[in-house]
Order: structure tokens, then C-alpha cells, then sequence
């Protein structure tokens, strides 16, 4: 009788299949949760465009403010090319950042004005400083499309040769530029 | 109730309403049709899980206007979501690329399923192979007595 009942080794596996499913399943969980706690969202989508030449354009000024935006122009520095627009809330968060960044003369920051009424643009401009050299306008996002650009603010970090080096996805922090960005410039213009 | 009934199914073809507005649309109704395929495979980047024909993001009108640009242009359908990709990765199809990163997500199901088929059939045979032992002379006893037993409760 006792013989009978006992469940012989290896068939108790099977039971204990869920246990293990359930904790694996756990474990993915958790450190999705803790990445987003740690800042690095799982849902940015990494840029295919790194290390690879900017896309090419040309972007109409904005009215009275300078010259277009080309990218042929840009070849022979490194530059910080900032996908903004007036419409953006954490594009005024991040401006600040910019405006420090302008005035310390590290590196010469464009704009693109993505979306935008360039009169709505310059007026904000007006109203909380401006950090760019220039400032191309692209109203139907070409030029957005074509640097993968998801949602403002973007930035690109681009070398002399015009390739793409950093991209931040969302507004750049004080720590983002003092540890991240600043010293690849310094590396880049070696 | 027949006016609800009217409502609900206004309401169910009210579901396939198109994000596309008229004032984007080509003229072509040829090259109309292949922008719309192209739109279909093409990930909304902003909304993740929306095609770009059906959504309302400013984002996936301007894609929409793009590839109808290029297809005025002249590009294939496959240079268009090449170009996308070149842009955004494969991220932004909504059919993954058959490759190695996503031959799991291919071959997964089919896996899971051969597995079962595995499991499923060598149980049968296990069953096949060992019938169940004969009952010992002590349980035939107890059996029977179990059978005969009428007051219920009685625990013996």
C-alpha cells in the first residue's frame, strides 16, 4: 500500500515547473522596475544612427535670425545640433542646461525648430535667452525623420567629420553635460 | 432597444475610422493604395503600438507625408522601409525582421509546440507500456468492503 503512493522522483518536476516559471518571470520584472528607477527607460529606443554621418539638410533661418542651417556648414567643428520647439515643456526644463553650456563657449549648440511657428519660436527664444548659433526651421519634420528623432528635446553631439557621436533622448542635465557630453567634446577636438 | 441596436453597430464601423486625412492622400489611387501598405508596416515611433495610418500623432502624419513623398518620388516600397529602419531601427516595424536577434520570437511558438507534442506523446506511451499493477489481495478486501458498505459516515 505504502509502495503504491509514493510518487517516484522523477515525476514531482512537472509540479514545481510553475514555481520556477513564475519566479523567472519575477526576476525580468524586478529589474525592468529597477532600470526605470535607475533612469535608464527601457522603452528609449537606442539611435542606429550612431557613429554613422548626419543626415544631410539645409533648414530655412528663422525669420531675421542669422543664416539657414546646413549641414555642409557644420563640417570642420563639433557641434551640438538641439531638435526643440516652443510647444515643448521639457525643452524649457532642459534650456537653462543649453544656456550654460552657450556661455561657457565649449562648443557652438544649433537649433532645430521642429514643428514650429518660427514666430512662436523666436518669441520664446525672446523670452528665455538663446543658446544657438543658428537655427533651422523644419516645420514638417524631414529632418527630424531622418535623425530618428522621437520627441523633443533630442540632441546630437557631431564631430568634425559630421558623425554622429552621443545622442541624448530627453532634456540634457547639468550632470548629463558634465560627465557625459563635455568630455567627448574634449576628446573630439583632440 | 432598436435604436441602441442602430447605435452599437454605427458605433462598430465607427472603429475603422482612418487617421489619414483627405488633404494627404495621393491622387493615384495605385500609388494611393501602396502608401497605405507601406503605412501599415510602419510603427507610429511616438505611440509604440499604433501603425502610422491609424494614428492621430503629429510625429505619424508627417511619416505618412514622407512616404507619399518618396513614393512621388519614386522609391520602392522596399526603399522606403529601409529608409525607415535606417532611421529608427527595426523597432519601428511592426512585423520583426526574421533574423538571428528574432528567431526566437519566430521559431518560439513552433518550439513550444513541438515540446508539447513531445511531452504529450511519450505519456501516452509511458501509459501504453505500464498498465496499472492488479490490485493486491488486501486492497481486492478493502474494495469489496468499501462497495458494500451502505451507512455513509462509517469510517470502520
Amino acid at each position: 500500500m505504502s509502495e503504491s503512493t509514493a510518487t517516484p522522483r522523477a515525476k514531482r518536476w512537472p509540479y514545481i515547473l510553475p514555481l520556477v516559471v513564475i519566479l523567472a518571470l519575477g526576476g525580468v520584472f524586478g529589474k525592468r522596475l529597477l532600470d526605470v528607477e535607475r533612469g535608464r527607460d527601457p522603452n528609449l529606443i537606442p539611435t542606429v544612427l550612431l557613429n554613422t554621418p548626419m543626415p544631410s539638410f539645409d533648414l530655412p533661418p528663422l525669420p531675421a535670425r542669422g543664416d539657414a542651417l546646413r549641414s555642409e556648414d557644420l563640417k570642420g567643428t563639433v557641434s551640438l545640433i538641439n531638435v526643440w520647439g516652443s510647444w515643448c515643456v521639457a525643452c524649457l526644463s532642459e534650456h537653462p542646461v543649453l544656456l550654460e553650456i552657450a556661455k561657457s563657449g565649449e562648443v557652438q549648440i544649433h537649433g532645430i525648430a521642429w514643428r514650429d511657428d518660427p514666430a512662436r519660436s523666436l518669441e520664446w527664444l525672446a523670452q528665455h535667452g538663446d543658446p544657438y548659433s543658428k537655427v533651422g526651421q523644419d516645420p514638417h519634420s524631414k529632418t527630424a525623420i531622418a535623425f530618428g528623432v522621437v520627441a523633443a528635446p533630442e540632441t546630437f553631439l557631431v564631430d568634425k567629420q559630421g558623425v554622429i557621436r552621443y545622442k541624448q533622448t530627453g532634456p540634457i542635465t547639468a550632470d548629463d553635460w558634465r560627465n557625459k557630453i563635455k568630455p567627448l567634446i574634449a576628446q573630439l577636438n583632440q | 432597444m432598436k435604436r441602441f441596436l442602430v447605435l452599437l453597430s454605427v458605433l462598430c464601423i465607427a472603429g475603422g475610422a482612418l487617421a489619414v486625412e483627405p488633404k494627404e492622400m495621393l491622387k493615384d489611387p495605385a500609388q494611393e493604395a501602396r502608401a497605405r501598405e507601406v503605412s501599415k508596416q510602419l510603427r507610429c515611433v511616438q505611440c509604440q503600438n499604433e501603425t502610422i495610418d491609424e494614428s492621430n500623432a503629429e510625429i505619424a502624419r508627417d511619416m505618412r507625408v514622407l512616404v507619399r513623398d518618396r513614393i512621388t518620388a519614386g522609391d520602392s516600397n522596399v526603399q522606403i522601409i529601409d529608409y525607415m529602419v535606417g532611421r529608427y531601427g527595426d523597432y519601428v516595424l511592426l512585423k520583426p525582421r526574421f533574423m538571428a536577434s528574432t528567431l526566437i520570437l519566430w521559431l518560439g511558438p513552433l518550439l513550444l509546440l513541438i515540446l508539447g507534442g513531445v511531452v504529450v506523446v511519450s505519456r501516452l506511451r509511458r501509459g501504453d507500456a505500464q498498465p496499472l499493477a492488479p490490485l493486491s489481495p488486501e486492497e481486492e478486501i478493502a474494495l469489496t468492503q468499501m462497495t458494500n458498505e451502505t451507512t455513509p459516515g462509517d469510517t470502520k
